[in-house]
């Protein structure tokens, strides 16, 4: 069933790549246009409604072609190739991370076996983009919105690998589709999918340290400091505009997703169905990867309009003296059970 | 360390409980209206535009003197004898050409205080709120329904009308004046030593009751703001007979044009009635 397991010739390269960018644009489309109805919808508003017909469908295409006539505005002082570059640097380590994650049980970008370590070393671009692009606005308010998504970010890069470490202990792969594949079949209980989350207690506070993280690294509500849209200007996007804003953009959501997916991978079984053998193969493997993955991208959203934001300094107590040792005293109780059990 | 296990549980708890209300409101119906297509209704007594039922109009002018900002600009010119402008939906009889009625929705500020006064009730706000122009004089409705040559007409026949009453008065005056001068010259031959001032007197006394229903209709026609020849008739005395002497010379050949206006006004008239009463069962549709 390994669709594409050749990868020779340059064609099959160009269509590795356009398979998980296709995805990302699409979703961008769909999850920006959901933001707002799902923020509609939970302040009794209606929220987008014009464009396109139903519900206003059509609106984040409509908000696309206003970007891309926007004027592209470089601040004289800028650092004019740092200041262009880094939003397609963005953009780019989001976008390559996805190339490990396993979107069907017929497709992965790179089955490589060190795939979980090559995601987090990818990912850790981001931080680097974000203070190239602060720093590269010669604005010293853009400079601090860098500092403070990056010091957001490495912060809680810690407790994210160390929740990620602790599904590694368990599995002992470092391959997502190894992982997934580990997880195949409904033996938990006798009835209930066997996913990492429902076989092990402390997998369970692995998954909520992992999510509060993951909230963290893809800036959002209570966690979103560095653009906190109703307080501050835009943080490190201060100066950017039109399409260059719009990559910065693309590249939060395309991150959101990947996060989210890769928890779906590392504790809700990837691309296995939740009825064993029952609506599984490679489409419906892809089917119920993506709705882990968006039901995870929802919670996101919904927690966006139902927590306040949190202080600088509430940030980074809640991450360096809370998160960080309950995820690797964790890890010795995931490592303990797994050796009992 | 169970302190800390307690203030993590009341964290996680009202964590769920704020994402349980939140939850609840994703799917509780919305409140936003789609403003053209939707709209609210607006609630019983909503001031929002004034509107002026003409056929309704005695011109008593109340809602433009109760109106604080002086927003309502009424003309009104009397009706002639030859006319008989009918009644209101209300049974009050009708005695002036409205020859002006201006609201100035600009202006307006939406008080109500104009509606109460009125008799006939046909001042009135209604529920109409989208009426935004680009030219503020386009704010300024006009609601009389008489055509300009009807206005002119009208008013000269007022105006030719006032000054035969006027002319009337003060030939009654004058033959008033002209008795009572006889009636002391007699009571002064009657009686001389009771001197000058009671015969002084007298004529005043006797003049003044008789003048009354004259006097009356005077004030009612102060009420109108425009009538000129109001200002020569407290000077109804045989200077003021000077001055309009020569005004009414060519009265000689007013009755003639009078004449024809009055064979002209008549049949213009009643097309205008009708459309009038068109007019008020059109906007009456309209307001309901």
């Amino acid at each position: 069933m390994n669709l594409f397991a050749n990868i020779t010739s340059l064609p099959s390269i160009l269509l590795h790549a356009a398979i998980p960018l296709t995805i990302i644009l699409v979703y961008a489309l769909v999850a920006i246009w959901g933001e707002r109805k799902i923020a509609g919808f939970i302040q009794d508003r209606l929220g987008p409604m014009r464009v396109g017909g139903f519900h206003g469908w059509a609106q984040s295409i409509a908000d696309l072609l206003k970007l891309i006539q926007k004027e592209d505005i470089i601040p004289t002082d800028a650092s004019k190739f740092l200041f262009k570059f880094a939003p397609f640097m963005m953009f780019a380590a989001s976008y390559a991370a996805f190339a490990v994650i396993p979107f069907s049980s017929g497709y992965i970008g790179s089955n490589i076996n060190i795939g979980v370590f090559y995601l987090l070393a990818v990912t850790s671009l981001l931080t680097l983009s974000i203070i190239m692009a602060g720093w590269a606005s010669n604005n010293k308010w853009s400079l601090l919105g860098g500092m403070r998504s990056a010091a957001q970010m490495v912060s809680y890069e810690v407790p994210t690998i160390a929740t990620v470490l602790t599904v590694i202990v368990v599995t002992g792969s470092l391959n997502l589709m190894t992982v997934t594949e580990m997880q195949a079949g409904n033996d938990t209980l006798g009835f209930l999918p066997n996913w990492l989350i429902l076989q092990n207690p402390f997998l369970i506070v692995a998954f909520i340290i992992f999510f509060i993280s993951i909230l963290a690294e893809s800036h959002r509500v209570p966690f979103d400091l560095p653009e906190s849209e109703s307080e501050l200007v835009a943080g490190y996007q201060t100066e950017y505009s039109g399409m260059r804003w719009a990559m910065f953009m693309l590249a939060e959501y395309a991150d959101m997703l990947l996060l989210s997916l890769l928890g779906a991978v590392l504790f809700f079984g990837g691309w296995n169905s939740p009825f064993g053998e029952f609506m599984s193969g490679p489409t419906w493997g892809f089917f119920w990867f993506m709705l882990k993955g968006l039901l995870l991208v929802f919670v996101m959203m919904w927690i966006r309009w139902t927590l306040p934001r949190y202080r600088v300094d509430q940030l980074m107590h809640i991450c360096w003296s809370i998160l960080i040792p309950l995820s690797f005293i964790n890890l010795v109780f995931v490592a303990l059970w797994e050796l009992i059990f | 360390m169970l302190n800390d296990i307690k203030v993590g549980w009341r964290t996680f708890r009202s964590i769920f409980k704020g994402m349980g209300i939140t939850f609840g409101h994703l799917f509780s119906p919305s409140v936003t209206l789609q403003y053209p297509e939707e709209r609210m209704e607006l609630p019983k007594g909503a001031r929002a535009r004034l509107y002026v039922n003409i056929d309704d109009c005695i011109g008593c002018n109340l809602c433009a003197r109760a109106c604080p900002v002086n927003c309502i600009d009424i003309e009104t010119v009397p009706s002639t004898a030859d006319v008989d402008l009918g009644v209101t939906s209300t049974g009050n009889p009708k005695r002036f050409w409205l020859t002006r009625f201006n609201i100035d929705m600009a202006k307006c500020m939406y008080c109500d205080l104009c509606v109460h006064p009125c008799p006939t009730d046909c001042i009135y706000m209604v529920p109409e709120y989208e009426y935004s122009e680009f030219d503020r004089t386009n704010l300024v409705y006009h609601f009389s329904n008489l055509k300009p040559d009807m206005v002119a007409s009208v008013k000269v026949k007022a105006e030719i009308e006032a000054e035969e009453k006027l002319k009337q008065k003060e030939e009654l005056a004058r033959q008033k004046a002209e008795l009572a001068k006889k009636k002391a010259e007699e009571q002064a031959e009657e009686a001389k030593p009771k001197s000058d001032e009671p015969a002084a007197g007298d004529p005043g006394k006797d003049i003044k009751p008789e003048t009354k229903p004259v006097s009356d209709e005077s004030d009612k026609d102060e009420s109108k703001p425009e009538t000129k020849t109001e200002g020569a008739e407290p000077a109804a005395d045989e200077t003021g007979k000077e001055g309009i002497k020569p005004e009414t010379k060519p009265e000689s050949d007013e009755p003639a044009a009078n004449d024809s206006d009055k064979e002209g006004i008549k049949p213009e008239a009643k097309p205008d009635n009708s459309d009038a009463d068109s007019d008020e069962s059109s906007k009456k549709e309209n307001g309901e």
